[in-house]
């Protein structure tokens, strides 16, 4: 018989803020762990080759490719994915600016610029486009998605004024 | 009349979907789990076209977990929904690289794919078909030895026994060759593109299990649930009522998920573990190429004016590279005929339209099914036409452009209702990209500023039976319920449906709760969720249901007002006496029945049930074509401005504009979004992606990663969009289709405008720098 790595580990993540104890191979991703053993699928499979960006998740607040990473890479590092951001400007401003259609994407992109918001809360143009060609989006030709994202900034820029 | 508050449809009512999807809470078909799932993997071809001498699975079945394998021997038989030619697994010989040879069946997913990475194949390689126009030459080698022997689903598919063509649709209209020879001005030219994918962001994925009672209940991303039943009826002999097709939201479509792929395969694989649940989710490199995609083509077309410019005689040749199977590339094939002329007022008219196999992937519908592709080519020789005249491109269109009393390629006639204002619409666009501020500019910093325009039409070639039908179910709190198999692909459609219902029945859209998911043994039949036409059909059942709800309603208070129907009007949720709005009933207290005050009850639950089929819609004739293929062609004219780099040849879209005529725009926020994502795709098609096909039939760009589509920043600085609303008499509020038209135009108008701004022909795509780069050397050569 071929093993193929099949042996399994229990160890503990921090996602969203609660510890869960989540049964591993070493092989597996941090999408496969999030995905089947806690029921988070608001972060995508779509291409598991770091192309897309739709398993966008945030790893000590970085925006990680969740189908590049092992889940043993992320034990004892705080993971927050879509179903941990409630209620944020971003997801508002993702509605109010009509930047989803299929919503596929959505999760991701949300994730990315949450954390562009808070990483670089002055990021100027060349840097928003940067950090967002990480992540495809096929339904709404990006003009609405680069709405919300500004806006955000600026809704950020205006309350550390006050 | 009075104005009704509760009006809905031309406001921009918030997407009922959007919150959830913010919150990433909506569940696709993919993110369902359920203890015990097996999971299936496909083993693939990996030559383009081959005999199979022998599979070996050997190695396979020593793989912990596997459950099952099977190969094409299991069903040898042909599939299709135009021509049944496709073997669900191929068997004898396999067509294209990336074809399913067989499956394999394992506790986890991993399992699956590692044993299907040891199945051995042993084929015997054939020479290989790698482009339509080797494909049409009379020695060719043959991709399908019996096409001839094919069953024909649809009665419009005319295989050619002995040769590649999997299909030939002709348009004779007047006098074609009488009419060339005395045209004043003519010009003739040939464009192409290889095949390219429609890279939905989820990729396809089924589960199917068949329960010891014989149902067969299937879950999918799927645009045809419908469709799923019938294939699985016609060629697996499963009682229609016995398969059940549910369809969660869908994470993109463009007409990818029209087809069916997948769910074959998975019910072959559920039903060799027993009828076990299981799982086939496709991985990316998979969802490109073993997946069908998007048509290649190569169109030659010619055209010829009298003195002034005014069109008198057109010939269209489209060699339709449909890959190794005709799938949906047919029915394209019989679309690029029946629109082949763009929206021209042309009266000789002769085309011929080819379905062509080839060894490359297969290609099914694509958001616009012929037209962006078509209109590449027609909106290209426009331009060129224009410059032999030494005529404004502008005002060669509007003086040609098509109007009522005119007819289609298929000898439609026009009227007011059926088609949209062509002339309207390039009159806006001109305007709104300021034509006449120059075409053609050089810029301080040495760059070149260049417009390209592009008019376009399209009518939809559904079934001649094609229909949608719509509950609506009342809650006790008076809100309602509405079941329509309409499926949310990112569109809009449930929101735009949701609308309509609140309008119709002068109520607050916060009272209309829509069934998102599809479940086809609850919700009406609906032909597809495809083709522009959901708007249309779907909305019309709506209306029919509504109004149907509205009798039952008002039965219901007539007997509790003691009063004729006849004296009741509805709205703001009641039922009230039109002479005295003040004197009525809510809706609340008549949705279950009515209860007098000693106990007794009457009437019961309101359920409203309404339907729409398409009527007079007709086949074309064999032999020229003649027919009613669709019910309206809706309209419109795209604009590009683009800064062109002339020492390295790359450029930025600095504008994209749509103007477009669909009739009635119930929701104008979701109808700008489906023109801008609708541009979008279009011009991504046109300025990047295509496949790369090595010498023997291998797809060499197989991922994401190196095909390449735009991302966030590549997209025009500015996107324009207007629409003119001339109603159709039949459509529901006027409504015509709007979904597909975003991308039609929008190749041609990037091809024109940056041919314009290098002064070259661009007539192939896509329009890399570096293919404009090549281009121009061959012009310069050519000039020396």
């Amino acid at each position: 018989m071929i093993s193929n790595g099949t042996s399994k580990t229990v160890v503990k993540l921090h996602v969203n803020g609660e510890t869960r104890d989540v049964m591993i191979r070493s092989a597996d991703t941090l999408l496969e762990t999030l995905r089947e053993q806690l029921g988070l699928t608001g972060a995508k499979r779509a291409c598991q080759n770091g192309d897309c960006g739709a398993c966008t998740v945030l790893v000590n607040g970085e925006p990680m490719h969740a189908c590049l990473s092992l889940s043993i890479e992320t034990v004892n590092q705080p993971i927050m994915t879509i179903e941990g951001l409630r209620n944020s400007s971003i997801q508002q401003e993702f509605v109010d600016k009509w930047a989803i259609q299929c919503g596929y994407c959505t999760p991701g992109f949300i994730l990315n610029c949450h954390a562009l918001a808070n990483k670089r809360p002055d990021a100027d143009d060349e840097t928003i486009e940067e950090w967002m060609q990480s992540n495809l989006c096929r339904c709404t030709g990006y003009q609405e998605i680069k709405e919300a994202v500004k806006s955000v900034l600026q809704n950020h820029k205006n309350d550390s004024a006050s | 009349m009075m104005e009704n508050p509760w009006f809905s449809v031309g406001k921009p009512e918030h997407r009922i979907d959007a919150v959830a999807k913010a919150a990433g809470a909506v569940r696709y078909t993919a993110d369902y789990s359920v203890p015990g799932i097996l999971h299936a993997k496909l083993a693939t071809s990996t030559q383009a076209h081959a005999k199979i001498k022998s599979i070996d699975v050997t190695e396979s079945w020593k793989v912990p977990g596997v459950r099952a394998i099977i190969t094409g021997k299991i069903f040898p038989f042909h599939i299709g929904p135009i021509l049944a030619d496709r073997p669900p697994l191929a068997f004898e010989k396999v067509r294209y690289y990336g074809e399913p040879l067989a499956i394999v069946v394992a506790d986890h997913e991993y399992q699956a794919k590692r044993a299907a990475d040891l199945i051995k194949v042993e084929y015997e390689p054939l020479q290989v078909v790698n482009s339509v126009r080797e494909a049409f030459k009379t020695d060719a080698p043959l991709i399908h030895e019996n096409s001839g022997q094919y069953m024909k689903i649809i009665s419009n598919v005319y295989p050619v026994q002995g040769t590649n063509i999997g299909s030939h649709i002709k348009i004779r209209k007047g006098d074609f060759i009488k009419a060339w020879e005395n045209c004043e001005y003519k010009v003739k030219e040939t464009y192409s593109f290889n095949l390219s994918d429609h890279a939905a962001i989820e990729p396809r994925c089924v589960r199917v299990e068949i329960n010891p009672t014989g149902k067969v209940v299937v879950h999918s991303t799927t645009q045809s649930p419908f469709t799923i039943k019938k294939v699985l009826n016609q060629f697996f002999n499963i009682d229609v009522g016995n398969i059940i097709v549910h369809v969660p939201m869908i994470g993109g479509a463009f007409g990818g998920k029209g087809t069916v792929q997948l769910e074959p395969l998975a019910y072959l694989a559920s039903k060799a573990v027993g009828g076990k649940m299981v799982k086939l989710e496709y991985d990316r490199e998979e969802d490109l190429i073993t997946a069908p995609g998007h048509i290649g083509l190569e169109a030659t077309i010619a055209l010829g004016t009298n003195k002034s410019g005014k069109l008198m005689a057109g010939q269209y040749t489209y060699l339709i590279d449909s890959g190794a199977y005709t799938d949906q590339a047919a029915g394209i094939t019989r679309a690029a005929a029946i629109d082949c002329t763009g929206p021209y007022n042309i009266a000789n008219v002769w085309c011929d339209s080819y379905c062509m196999y080839t060894n490359h992937p297969y290609a099914t519908s694509f958001r616009g099914y012929a037209h962006p592709e078509l209109t590449f080519a027609v909106e290209r020789t426009m331009d060129q036409l224009a410059k032999i005249i030494h005529m404004d491109p502008v005002e060669l269109r509007t003086i040609n452009a098509i109007k009522p009393g005119n007819s289609s390629p298929t000898r439609t006639t026009l009227n007011a209702s059926n088609i949209g204002d062509v002339s309207k619409c390039i009159e806006r666009a001109k305007e709104l990209i300021n034509w006449n501020e120059g075409a053609r500019k050089e810029t301080a910093e040495g760059m070149i500023r260049a417009k390209g325009i592009s008019t376009f039409w399209k009518t939809s070639t559904t079934a001649t039976n094609a229909q949608s039908g719509a509950i609506l179910k009342f809650e006790p709190d008076g809100s309602v319920n509405l079941s329509c198999a309409a499926i949310e692909i990112g569109q809009g459609t449930k929101t735009i449906l949701a609308q309509m219902v609140a309008e119709r029945l002068k109520m607050d859209i916060n009272k209309v709760h829509v069934t998102m998911e599809v479940n086809t043994q609850t919700d009406p039949h609906q032909w597809r969720t495809v083709a522009s036409s959901t708007t249309f059909l779907a909305g019309r059942a709506v209306m029919n249901a509504a109004d149907d709800a509205i009798a039952q309603l008002k039965r219901t208070a007539s007997i509790a007002l003691q009063c004729s129907m006849e004296d009741l009007e509805i709205g703001g949720g009641r039922v009230y006496l039109k002479p005295s709005p003040e004197y009525g009933v809510k809706i609340e207290d008549i949705a279950l029945g009515y209860k007098f005050p000693n106990g007794h009850a009457v009437e019961g639950q309101v359920v409203g049930h309404g339907r729409y089929i398409q009527r007079h819609l007709t086949p074309m004739d064999k032999d020229t074509g003649f027919g009613k293929p669709g019910p309206w062609w809706s309209v419109g004219t795209q604009a590009i401005e683009v800064e062109w780099n002339p020492k390295d040849c790359t450029y930025k879209i600095l504008k994209a504009l749509t103007v477009l005529d669909g009739g009635k725009i119930i929701n104008p926020m979701t109808a700008v979004q489906q023109m801008r994502g609708g541009m979008y795709l279009g011009l991504s098609f046109a300025s990047h992606e295509g496949f790369q096909f090595g010498t023997d039939g291998t797809v060499l760009n197989p991922q994401l990663r190196t095909y390449q589509l735009m991302r966030f920043g590549d997209q025009p600085a500015d996107y324009i969009v207007d629409f003119i609303e001339t109603p159709a008499a039949d459509g529901p509020y006027g409504a015509r289709g709007i979904g597909e038209y975003g991308v039609i135009g929008m190749a041609g108008a990037l091809a024109n405008a940056l041919s314009r701004a290098a002064q070259i022909e661009l007539n192939h795509l896509p329009l890399l720098p570096e293919q404009i780069w090549n281009v121009r050397k061959e012009f310069k050569n050519d000039s020396v």
